[in-house]
């Protein structure tokens, strides 16, 4: 029989972790699509009643996103032009009724290689605040995930937020799958510019689903600031992202294909936050 | 530390109820299996098809994907929930406008409808689609459903049509008002008290061979009511769907040949049988190598998978006529091509399931079904009863398109309750579904097709090397239509076409609309694109200068008439020129989005391939005045129920509201055959017709009435009025038969074929059906990505019985073409879910322009013809023409996946 425990406060699930093991559950939409039976399995955190997991607020210094806040709370948000990449992928997570209930903390503790948060909140320079019960520690996003399904929360820990600092610019998003809703992901790609007087001053780049983890393009953003925006879209070739990426044959697309889609997507995204910033 | 008391509680479309089971339950399971409300539909359990969508708090979501404990102090509505007394206007408008064909998707379709119509209540297309883009359906083509959604407002349905007027009437589905409530019965939604749960211990390897352990002490430590294996089986443990192919175990012996082949059923009650964990089942595996691909058939030649089949060959099929090869040596232009398609699946948004009990010494069986006197037949074969001791009640099946003529689970909870004396449920899985049910074969396929210098047509050789997979199933059937189809329905003096069916240990190929046309037509269809080039010709006219015409023999040397491919394109000829001039223009102003027109045709005969499939139709009167129709065609979303009611409503001549309808249950309905090979209308439709008319003239005779009199039945009263006299005929004074009727007519038809010879010639079918669809897509050069923008669809039905569900076959169709054309490729063993497993969705569907054209069948009821499969068979041609016309990639295997286009595109370029 299965232990099912649903706090309503933070010090209780901690203390609950720090007690045992078990498996930390929010939206449950990666959870129980892998699930075979009818139900969840061993001992189960479900840390939604925990109302000050989900939300979304702001100070002079930042953001921040409670981890159990699910997509659509995301996506319909009040935010400035900087987050629209990441509205943008929100709305494209699986289908209203997966952004309905998946949460965004979740997408970064399952993992996946094609987890559609992660590029844009990797262009937004995004820190996790993970708690347990000895305290928080917060961890860059982009040391959050180490591998596919891999992070470093330790067993004990609750990821409790997402920490994004205040930042001008714009962003934008792109997914590329075979259909239009429900898909997984053969590439993706985020970005975030700031531009003055025409120049770029400020570009974050991130790509996804072409490589073990998603990850920013540090040398196509370095080339990027200070060029005039025509200039700065000839710079998206292949010598600047393809060192960067290591992108698998699956069924969705060849390794080859995702190369030249890596290429057209990172494209593609810097136009539109180009566009967008203009 | 769980503080229960709070959790105890649901609240469910306002009322409130216990929670029982585990906070840890899918929603989806307690609302079904605990609270009974089995509205809600389970078709993936992982969030990938909808079907399940509730609302929560008025939002949407997934109740297979959220724990019982998360609806605590929540508000939960369910499609029990969306009527009280009567529909609401939503499901109304679903009714109005066809937007229900099998009503598996239904339940999930209106509650994310409810959800958006909440917040948006005059929703634009955009946002019905992107608010429905979580909910699969794989009837529909979708088109409906937004359609109904942004009609909601409109208000009652229409009437039902007079008498006389049925034939024609744009009818909503008579079967309509239970899937929209949501209280339609499929198979897994009949639970009787007391029943036990089955589940089948499958192989986990493509090939392997395998040993039971210690059954009884397994069954004993695990509470389970019985094992079974092949053991218990006391028939004969050998079926197919084809005479002289048996070759399937129910459950296999010592070895395996794909992966999902059941080896055993453990059988107990359900909280036991739903949490075991089968990995600890008693058996040994041991994997040998496995053949997956048509290649390794050819090359695994010497050791076959079945030892009588030498070089893995279940069957060849072949059609002759003249002499192909000097044709070709002497035509002006010859164009060649190989094509590969994938393996297809069904995705029916029903997994297989059913329920089976004993009544006396009858075994009943409730179970999704295109085919219950097959299943009835198989099922007693293997279970060694006779078939009168079998009694198949088909549930509503919730989509088919091929694979649910052949038996899943009915032979399986058959043992299961004639072992244990309960009665026996069985639900697959998708995983299940995916792996151990037939497939779409996939074909490699090579073609010349030759011309002379006007671009007239001389001759075609066509090979193609079928996988059909572990076991027979409907291998046969394909091998023989493919030759007879493979010309298209064009003039071809000289013809040579062989289909090869071939074992491996991929899952069994099977029946799926089409029987291995659709895969036929692409390769014929690219070379007409080549063919039209090289003779100077625009591609439709070239299509047209060689379309048969009335009178013209096939490349089986059947004379045929009411023809009607040439009409078919004549309407495109319109919508094809202005397509040409808005693509021009689309082209001149966008540099890497580029749009594209492509044309294909498809013909397609109906019925059995010259085989006997008769059906028979009873029509019977009351002592108390009740006219009930016998119709057993099993309707699984198509339409069978309406369009036979309407045929025989107006060749008896009698109103289609005084029609009580006996739908198939093999122990009240004459064998209506199966729901395939798009034969209902055509053959059922006919046995319908020609019972109405006999139960007419009989009526008409009582009284001496003229054959203009008109008949009517009216508060229990048959009444016949020539214009003259009005006369009541008294059937309470007249004798009951055995069937319970005063008066009564069954008719039986079989459409005239004959056998076909060595060299494929013949008499195929009776009656063909035609259509010739336009495609516009848009490409993206960079990314190799397909949008297809709009297809125009022209098809013959010959007469349309009713416009409504034409157009619902239609665009159904059109969305399975496009899924098979762009992103459909099962992978045995990687693929066997719904996220990995692509079929479109609401946001991948085109505009489709439907055209209906009627010329009429000499042999077919009222002029009709079939139309189920034709209607797919033309879009991925279509589409691949599109695609090369947009971006000059030419896609010779199957789906047209963004690296394939993208590749193609870069290949053309060189």
């Amino acid at each position: 029989m299965s232990q099912y425990f649903q706090p309503e406060n933070l010090p209780a699930a901690l203390a609950w972790l720090a007690a045992q093991s078990g498996q930390v559950a929010a939206g449950c939409t990666d959870l129980l699509a892998a699930e075979t039976r009818q139900n969840l399995a061993g001992a189960i955190l479900d840390i939604t009643g925990i109302g000050v997991l989900s939300g979304i607020s702001s100070s002079p210094k930042g953001w921040r996103i409670g981890a159990a806040t699910p997509w659509n709370v995301v996506r319909d948000a009040e935010l400035p032009a900087v987050f629209d990449g990441l509205k943008q992928a929100a709305s494209e997570i699986g289908s209203v009724q997966i952004q309905n209930a998946g949460t965004i903390g979740g997408n970064l503790c399952n993992a996946s290689p094609a987890a559609d948060g992660m590029p844009a909140l990797l262009t937004l320079d995004t820190v996790v605040e993970l708690a347990s019960a000895d305290g928080l520690r917060l961890v860059p996003l982009s040391e959050f995930i180490t591998g596919p399904r891999q992070t470093v929360l330790r067993p004990d820990e609750l990821m409790t937020a997402l920490v994004i600092p205040s930042q001008a610019g714009h962003g934008a998003f792109i997914k590329l799958g075979a259909r239009k809703y429900m898909v997984i992901s053969i590439a993706m790609a985020a970005a975030r510019v700031v531009l003055t007087n025409g120049r770029v001053e400020e570009a974050a780049i991130a790509i996804g689903a072409c490589g073990p983890v998603a990850k920013r393009l540090a040398r196509l953003e370095a080339a990027l600031i200070g060029q005039q925006m025509d200039r700065a879209l000839s710079l998206v070739v292949p010598s600047m992202i393809l060192p960067e990426i290591s992108p698998i044959a699956d069924i969705r697309a060849d390794q080859s294909y995702r190369e030249q889609a890596a290429i057209e997507v990172v494209r593609r995204s810097l136009a539109m936050a180009l566009e967008a910033a203009v | 530390m769980t503080e229960l008391s709070k959790f105890t509680e649901l609240k469910v479309n306002g009322k409130t109820y216990k929670l029982q089971g585990s906070q840890a339950r899918r929603l989806s399971a307690v609302l079904r299996d605990d609270l009974g409300l089995r509205g809600t539909k389970v078709g993936c359990d992982a969030g990938d098809c909808g079907a399940c969508t509730v609302l929560l708090d008025g939002a949407p979501i997934c109740s297979c994907l959220t724990s019982a404990a998360q609806v605590r102090g929540r508000d939960v509505t369910t499609v029990e929930g969306l009527s009280g007394n009567a529909l609401s206007s939503l499901q109304n408008a679903f009714l109005r406008h066809g937007a229900a064909q099998c009503g598996i998707c239904t339940p999930g379709m209106l509650m994310a409808a409810v959800g958006l119509l909440k917040v948006t209540p005059r929703p634009s297309r955009a946002q019905v689609e992107n608010a429905l883009g979580g909910v699969l359906c794989r009837c529909t083509g979708y088109k409906k459903i937004i359609d109904a959604v942004m009609d909601v407002d409109a208000g009652a349905r229409p009437a039902m049509p007079v008498c006389g007027a049925a034939v024609g009437a744009a009818l909503e589905r008579l079967d309509g008002v239970a899937k929209v409530a949501g209280t339609e019965v499929f198979g897994a939604d009949l639970v009787p008290d007391g029943c036990l749960s089955v589940r089948a211990v499958r192989a986990p390897y493509h090939a392997a061979t395998f040993t039971f352990g210690d059954l009884t002490a397994w069954c004993r430590d695990n509470a389970v009511v019985s094992v079974l294996t092949a053991k218990d089986i006391l028939g004969r443990n050998k079926y197919g769907v084809i005479p002289g192919f048996e070759d399937q175990p129910a459950l296999a012996v010592e070895r395996t040949l794909f992966k999902g082949e059941a080896v055993a059923l453990v059988v107990g009650e359900p909280d036991i049988i739903e949490a075991l964990d089968l990995a600890g089942f008693p058996v040994d595996w041991v994997e040998i190598a496995a053949t997956l691909t048509q290649a390794d058939a050819r090359e695994t030649a010497d050791e076959p998978l079945h030892p009588t089949r030498k070089g893995n060959v279940l069957i060849a099929g072949k059609v002759l006529n003249g002499d192909a090869k000097g044709a070709l040596q002497k035509a002006a232009h010859v164009a060649r091509e190989r094509v590969q398609t994938a393996y297809v699946e069904h995705a029916y948004i029903e997994p297989e399931a059913g329920v089976s009990w004993m009544d006396g010494d009858v075994l009943n069986i409730h179970a999704c079904t295109q085919a219950p006197i097959m299943d009835r037949d198989t099922t007693a074969g293997i279970l060694g009863l006779a078939q009168e001791n079998v009694r198949i009640l088909p549930a509503a099946t919730g989509g088919g398109f091929g694979a649910k003529l052949d038996v899943s689970v009915q032979p399986l909870i058959g043992l299961a309750a004639l072992v244990t004396g309960r009665p026996c449920r069985m639900v697959y899985s998708r995983t299940t579904s995916m792996q151990s049910t037939t497939k779409r074969h996939p074909g490699d396929m090579q073609a010349s097709i030759g011309v002379d210098a006007a671009g007239f047509l001389q001759a075609m050789e066509f090979t193609g090397d079928f996988n059909t997979g572990a076991y027979s199933s409907w291998g046969p059937t394909v091998a023989n239509r493919v030759p007879v189809h493979a010309s298209g329905p064009y003039r071809m003096p000289h013809y040579f076409a062989q289909a090869t069916a071939l074992h491996t240990n991929g899952p069994s190929s099977g029946a799926f609309r089409g029987f291995g046309v659709p895969q036929a037509a692409i390769l014929q269809e690219i070379l007409f694109d080549d063919l039209a080039e090289m003779a100077g010709l625009d591609r439709l006219k070239f299509r047209r200068q060689n379309a048969l015409q009335d009178g013209d023999h096939t490349v089986c040397g059947q004379q045929i008439f009411g023809v009607g491919i040439g009409e078919c394109l004549d309407a495109l000829a319109g919508p094809w020129q202005l397509a040409q001039v808005r693509v021009a223009s689309f082209n001149a102003k966008s540099q890497t989005l580029k749009r594209g027109l492509g044309i294909a045709s498809c013909w397609y005969g109906c019925g059995n391939t010259a085989l006997p499939n008769p059906s028979t139709i009873r029509l019977g009167i009351t002592a108390a005045g009740v006219l009930k129709l016998h119709q057993g065609a099993t309707d699984i979303g198509q339409g069978a129920n309406t369009v036979i009611t309407q045929i025989c409503a107006d060749a008896l001549g009698v109103a289609i509201a005084d029609f009580t309808l006996v739908s198939s249950d093999t122990f009240l309905t004459p064998d209506c055959g199966k729901t395939s090979a798009s034969r209902q209308t055509f053959v059922t439709g006919k046995a319908a017709e020609m019972a109405g008319l006999a139960l007419r003239k009989m009526i008409l005779a009582m009284v001496n009435a003229g054959e203009s009199a008109a008949i009517s039945l009216q508060d229990g009263k048959l009444r016949v009025n020539d214009g003259v006299t009005a006369r009541e005929i008294a059937l309470e004074t007249l004798e009951q038969n055995g069937f319970g009727y005063v008066l009564m007519a069954e008719e039986t038809y079989d459409p005239p074929t004959k056998s076909l010879d060595e060299n494929g010639q013949g008499i195929p079918y009776a009656v063909y059906g035609y259509g010739a669809q336009m495609a516009e897509v848009e490409v993206d050069l960079a990314l190799g990505t397909t949008r297809v923008v709009k297809i125009t669809a022209a098809h013959d039905l010959g007469r349309v019985i009713n416009p409504l569900l034409a157009e619902g076959q239609i665009e159904g169709g059109i969305a399975q073409g496009l899924g098979m054309a762009l992103m459909e490729e099962y992978i045995p063993g990687r693929t066997d879910n719904l996220h990995d497993y692509l079929i479109p969705t609401i946001g991948d569907m085109p505009e489709i322009e439907t055209i209906l054209i009627e010329v009429p069948d000499p042999e077919g009821p009222m002029g009709a013809k079939g139309l189920g499969e034709h209607v797919l068979i033309p879009t991925a041609p279509a589409i691949l023409n599109a695609i090369r016309d947009a971006s000059g990639a030419r896609v010779t295997r199957l789906p047209a996946l963004p690296h394939r286009v993208l590749a193609a595109i870069k290949e053309a370029r060189k």
